[in-house]
Order: C-alpha cells, then sequence, then structure tokens
C-alpha cells in the first residue's frame, strides 16, 4: 500500500513539473454581454479583418444573435461592400499575405476553441518593443510571432523587464511607455470585447445550447421519476 | 375473449405465420431468465447497445452534410456546426458519444473482471465482446480523421507509421493502408468508407453473435452462481425472472440515469476540458506543421503509454498489440475456480486493485508529455498491467476462496440502505449551536471513524 501511495506522489508531482512559462490573465467572457460583442465586432472588423478572416460565420448571423438590425451592420461594422449573407473574409489575398508574411495569417473562427480565451486576452496584450523582430514587436505569451501589434496605437508600446535567471534571461513583467490612445483600463474593455466576441465566433450556439440543456435536464429528471415508479412497481413480487 | 378477428389482427397473424416474431420475441425477451440479483455493473451491456443506436443515427444525420475531401471536411463539420438545422446537437451527440461508447464498454468490461464473466462456459461472449472492442477501437480511430484537424491528421499520421515499424514489410504495409506517402485525401475517403459502412457493418454482426452466444448459455450474475440447476416444474430457473418486464423496465431507469451525465456534458461541456474534443482539433489539419504534443483522444492513451514505455519502436509495436491480444486469453489465464469477486481470494482482489491503477494512471500519463520520470512510471505500470495477466495462472492457483453458496444472494437495495445512510450522515456531522441559529456542520472524528472503519474493511476483505 506504501508503495502505491509513494506511485501516486510521483504521478502528482510529474504534473507540477509539466506546467509552467508566463502566467495568463483571466478574460472576463459574459456572452449574455451583447453590447460587449457588438463592439468586439466593430474591434475585429477594424483591427484584425484586415489579415485574418472568420470565414466560418456570416454577417446575417451576427446580426441576428447580437440583436443587431441587418442594415446597421452592414452599414456600421462590416467593411464596405460586403453582403448580408457574406462570411467574415479578409480583402487580402494569400499571394500577397505570403509575400509580406511568409504564411497565410489563420483564419479565427475557431481560435478560441483551440487557444482558449484567457491565452487570447493575454497574447492581445502580450506584445513589446523588440527591434530584433521583423515588426519590431515580440510576445511575452507567443514567443517570436511573426505579426505586427494590431492594437498598438490603442496601447502604445510596452518595453520589456528582463531579469537573469542564471542562464537564460526571463521575461518578468511589460512595462508601458504610455503613448497610446486609450488608458490601461479601456485598453482592457477593448480587448475583453474583443476576445469576448471570438468566444462567440467559435461557437455561436453556445449560448443557445446552455439554455436548451436546463429543460432536457429537467424533462430526464422527470423521465428517470417515471421510469424508477415503474420499475418499483413490476418489482414487487420479486424477492 | 372469443373476439372476431379484426383486419389488423388478420396481417399480423399473415406475418406471423411466416416469420418467426413471437418466437424470437420470447426466446430474447419475455421467455429469456435472467437472474434476479444484477447490480450496478450490469446496466452497461443494454447502454452499450444504446449508445450504439445513438451513434447510428446520429452518424447518418452526420454523413448528411459531412464532405469526406481533404480540402472541404474541416470546413463541412463546422457548416454542420453552424448552419445546418440542430447540426451542433447531432454532432456533440456523436462526439460525446464516441467517448461515452468507450466508458460504458470500460465498466461493461470491468463487470466481467469482477464476476468472472469470461470463465467457463461463457469464453465464446468474452472472445466476441473482445472482437467488439478491437472493431470499436477501429471504428474510434478512423472517425477521429475525419473532421481532419491537427490532432485528427497527426494522430493517423503517428499510429498509421506504427506498421512500418513491422520488419521487411511495414513500409509497404505503412503504404498500402495510407494509400499515400502521407496522410491525405486518399486515406481520409478510405478511412470514411470504413467509418460508415465496413466496420459498423462488423460492429452489428458481432453485437448479434455476443447476445446470440449469452443467450444460449445463460447470464452470469454478481455471485457466479448457476441459476440452472434448480428449475421449477415448468423448467424456469426458480432464481431468474423474464428479462422483459423486469429488465426492459430496470434498464429504463440505468438509460435515464445515463442520460442525464449524457446530456450533461452535451449541453454544458462537449469539449470535456479537452478530453472528447481536443483543443488542437479545432485547428485545420496541415501537413507541413507538426504539433508540439501529439495526444490520442482519452480512451486510447493506456495503449498508447504502453507503446511509448517501451524503447524500441518495434518492440512498443508489440507490446501494444500484446496488451489488447493478452485480454483475449483471459479465460485460459485465469485458474480460479471460483467466478465472482465475492468469493474470491485476497490475492485476486489485490491484483485486479493494482490493474485498475494501472490502467487509469497509463491513460492518464498518455495524455502528458513524455519527461524521464513520467516513462519510468510508465514502465512501471505497463509491467503491473502485463503482470495481471500473465502471472494469473500462478496467482490464481494459490487462491484462499470461500464458500460459494448454493443460491443467489440478495444485496440490500438503494432504498433498503438510505437507514444506514443516514447514519453515517449523521456520525461525519454534528449539530453546532451558535447563539441562536443550529447549522450543521462537519465531524471531524466521526469522520476519522468512518475513515478508519472503511480502511479495516477493505484490508478484512483483501485479507
Amino acid at each position: 500500500m506504501k508503495k502505491l501511495l509513494s506511485l501516486f506522489l510521483l504521478v502528482l508531482s510529474v504534473n507540477v513539473f509539466a506546467s509552467g512559462g508566463v502566467e495568463l490573465q483571466d478574460a472576463d467572457v459574459d456572452l449574455t454581454d451583447k453590447v460587449s460583442l457588438q463592439r468586439g465586432a466593430k474591434h475585429f472588423v477594424t483591427y484584425c479583418l484586415g489579415c485574418h478572416s472568420a470565414k466560418q460565420i456570416r454577417y446575417l448571423r451576427i446580426a441576428n444573435d447580437l440583436g443587431l438590425d441587418e442594415k446597421h451592420v452592414l452599414t456600421d461594422i462590416a467593411p464596405e461592400g460586403a453582403g448580408i449573407y457574406d462570411q467574415l473574409h479578409s480583402a487580402m489575398n494569400k499571394h500577397d499575405a505570403e509575400k509580406w508574411f511568409g504564411t497565410q495569417p489563420p483564419d479565427l473562427s475557431l481560435i478560441a476553441r483551440s487557444r482558449g480565451a484567457d491565452w487570447l486576452y493575454s497574447y492581445l496584450k502580450g506584445f513589446y518593443v523588440d527591434k530584433t523582430r521583423p515588426f519590431g514587436v515580440n510576445n511575452a505569451i507567443f514567443e517570436d510571432v511573426g505579426m505586427p501589434n494590431p492594437l498598438w496605437q490603442l496601447q502604445g508600446e510596452q518595453k520589456p523587464v528582463f531579469t537573469n535567471d542564471g542562464e537564460r534571461r526571463v521575461l518578468e513583467k511589460l512595462a508601458s511607455v504610455g503613448n497610446g490612445t486609450q488608458s490601461s483600463e479601456e485598453f482592457d474593455r477593448t480587448v475583453n470585447d474583443l476576445v469576448n466576441f471570438l468566444v462567440y465566433v467559435g461557437e455561436p450556439v453556445q449560448l443557445e445550447r446552455q439554455q436548451m440543456g436546463k429543460y432536457v435536464l429537467f424533462y430526464l429528471l422527470i423521465f428517470l421519476v417515471i421510469a424508477y415508479l415503474l420499475k418499483k412497481e413490476y418489482w414487487k413480487d420479486v424477492h | 375473449m372469443n373476439l372476431k378477428p379484426t383486419r389488423l389482427r388478420m396481417c399480423g397473424n399473415w406475418v406471423l405465420d411466416r416469420f418467426p416474431l413471437a418466437q424470437v420475441w420470447n426466446e430474447h425477451m419475455a421467455h429469456y431468465y435472467a437472474p434476479k440479483n444484477f447490480n450496478f455493473w450490469y446496466f452497461f451491456g443494454s447502454l452499450a447497445l444504446l449508445v450504439l443506436v445513438n451513434q447510428f443515427v446520429t452518424g447518418i444525420l452526420l454523413t448528411m452534410n459531412y464532405k469526406p475531401d481533404a480540402k472541404l471536411a474541416f470546413d463541412s463539420v463546422e457548416y454542420i456546426m453552424r448552419d445546418v438545422n440542430w447540426g451542433w446537437l447531432v454532432r456533440y451527440m456523436h462526439s460525446t458519444g464516441a467517448s461515452a461508447f468507450f466508458i460504458v464498454i470500460y465498466m461493461h468490461m470491468f463487470r466481467g473482471l469482477l464476476y468472472g464473466s469470461f470463465k467457463q462456459p461463457r469464453e465464446l461472449i468474452w472472445i466476441f465482446g473482445m472482437l467488439l472492442f478491437v472493431a470499436l477501437m477501429a471504428e474510434a480511430f478512423m472517425g477521429y480523421l475525419l473532421p481532419w484537424g491537427q490532432m485528427s491528421y497527426w494522430g493517423a499520421q503517428v499510429i498509421i507509421s506504427l506498421f512500418s515499424a513491422i520488419p521487411v514489410i511495414g513500409d509497404d504495409l505503412s503504404l498500402w493502408i495510407r494509400g499515400d506517402y502521407v496522410i491525405s485525401d486518399a486515406t481520409l475517403n478510405r478511412f470514411f468508407a470504413f467509418h460508415v459502412i465496413a466496420v459498423p457493418l462488423v460492429l452489428v454482426l458481432l453485437v448479434f453473435m455476443h447476445i446470440v452466444a449469452l443467450h444460449e448459455v445463460g447470464s452470469n450474475n454478481p455471485d457466479g452462481v448457476d441459476i440452472k440447476k434448480s428449475k421449477d416444474p415448468w423448467g424456469h430457473p426458480v432464481e431468474g425472472i423474464p428479462f422483459h418486464p423486469y429488465y426492459t423496465v430496470k434498464d429504463l431507469v440505468g438509460v435515464a440515469v445515463f442520460l442525464l451525465f449524457f446530456a450533461t456534458v452535451i449541453f454544458y461541456m462537449p469539449e470535456m476540458g479537452g478530453y472528447f474534443l481536443e483543443h488542437a482539433n479545432f485547428i485545420p489539419a496541415d501537413p507541413m506543421k507538426t504539433p508540439e504534443h501529439i495526444a490520442p483522444v482519452w480512451y486510447f492513451t493506456p495503449f498508447y503509454s504502453i507503446l511509448r514505455a517501451i524503447p524500441d519502436k518495434f518492440a512498443g509495436v508489440i507490446g501494444m498489440g500484446g496488451s489488447i491480444v493478452v485480454l483475449f486469453l483471459l479465460p485460459w489465464l485465469d485458474r480460479g475456480k471460483v467466478k465472482s469477486i465475492r468469493y474470491r481470494g485476497g490475492i485476486y482482489k489485490k491484483a485486479l486493485m493494482l490493474f485498475v491503477i494501472s490502467f487509469i494512471a497509463l491513460g492518464y500519463l498518455g495524455t502528458q508529455p513524455v519527461t524521464p520520470l513520467a516513462t519510468m512510471m510508465a514502465r512501471v505500470f505497463t509491467a503491473c498491467y502485463f503482470g495481471f495477466f500473465l502471472l494469473m495462472p500462478i496467482y490464481t492457483r494459490w487462491e484462499k476462496l470461500k464458500p460459494v453458496p448454493n443460491h443467489l444472494t440478495i444485496q440490500p437495495t438503494l432504498e433498503e440502505r438510505i437507514p444506514e445512510l443516514k447514519a453515517l450522515f449523521e456520525e461525519v456531522t454534528e449539530i453546532k449551536t451558535e447563539g441562536e441559529v443550529s447549522k450543521r456542520g462537519f465531524n471531524p472524528t466521526g469522520a476519522k471513524n468512518v475513515l478508519i472503519r472503511t480502511a479495516k474493511n477493505l484490508k478484512e476483505s483483501l485479507d
């Protein structure tokens, strides 16, 4: 028994060793906050859609799910020339993308499902000045990322603070230079809206799914009671 | 009752005169006598059938919109998730159903280990069941490629490349399986064909044979007592009850409980924290970009762990294959004279406990990245896994058996246990009065006593 216990402890310790890296910040995802999602949609089209598509969703779906007028979506959110039945395609073509970035920027429809909301939130806030990189910035969460900081005008620049940990330099924190057009709180909200929207785009049906779940479980509970009573009735004479 | 035959009845009789429907129904349901003391573990057979039906129905609906084409597959799955009416529900029922299938099947197999359901005269049922398990793994493996995500692609790449470890014919064999030098459109198409037609046909056939074989010799039970020994004047086992209606209504309760869990996953946690739907599988397959960490879906991880634990690739493949093959041999490895764990010796109980721990630990390690420590532990657990089976002919002979009763023992039902559970609750809690309000709080001394008692009981049953 003691051997088993020590083996278990070993398993646990393996788990501890496996984790590590930069701490992620918590995103505040709330899909019932339609206003946040609307702002997020607008930010997405303004700052992301230039390079990244979100081809699995259509403007019409966004209008329906976020409680927006179709016309409003086309004039206020969608880029010029987009139709309501269009998917969120990027204007940048594949050929140019490969010339400029070396690769086609990934489609962001499912990015929240593959990376998670907290990762996206920390990533978008994690750009810092690094002159050795082609776009002049690096990222605390995604080292040597191949894209510029799309929100730099809002956030302003961030300078890295390193500490030396024996052989390697370790990024300790990012210090804001303070030349952004948004304050730190405003910028956090912008990023959070964007992440909220991306979580929605990852699975537009999730709110409906959770709401429906209550009724299904309630029905199944009643079914369970009836099935149990039926069983008891039939089994009365089994001893 | 001397009714004038109605037209409906006449139609029915016309069929019954030409097809033995009533006979089949009686043989397998209404006149199939099952022991009356089935417990919790006996729900999983009928649940496996339910999940199989679920997979068939949702699978057929999915094929109506899915495109088995490397360029279209990933987007067609998202099309189902977003633009097809109720497509998301159908897809989640199918993906959750796959994991549920393995949970149910693992429980079903564990039941066999607990009560010796694989022993004489039920060896063939066990063999059919094991063939079902292998077919199910093939079905799940090929189905997992279809969404064409990164894990679909690289998981398939890793597993198929295992065939290339076979000496002489290996490379040609894996090329033949893939239909290409890497996983590609050709592979996707043939996997689709196998997943939706070939393997399901095999599954249905094997389920049929599994049940026919079971109904020929009759069901085992938690006591491992043969109920056919004592029969009433009509030739029915005294301690048996007709499967229908007794077990159909009882299994209905099991179905309701199962569906509650199933629906909770579907509606509230369809990804199950990345275990049922892996995060990396939401990235389309990219043959140029290998993911850092390739992990198969959770139900394959114990076997994957065994593969990784063995240093040589070919030996690893043999080890992984051997871990399945050894299960087939179980009826002949176990030399214990008694079926049910209730009357078996402590040594089998200990071995089984160690096996369960090893299996779960291997499963966990298979989801984690390789580290030297993890590899070492995987080796220890692999040794335990094989030790359970291969040492069985030796240790089951040493067993000190308990006397087996002549008749079924009836355990208290959940309802009869309520006073007992109430007493337990009273013991681990106490009423604390603070001022005017009195609250029921946790009682550490009571809990400690309960723990000690449980440990003592456990030790006693293991000796």
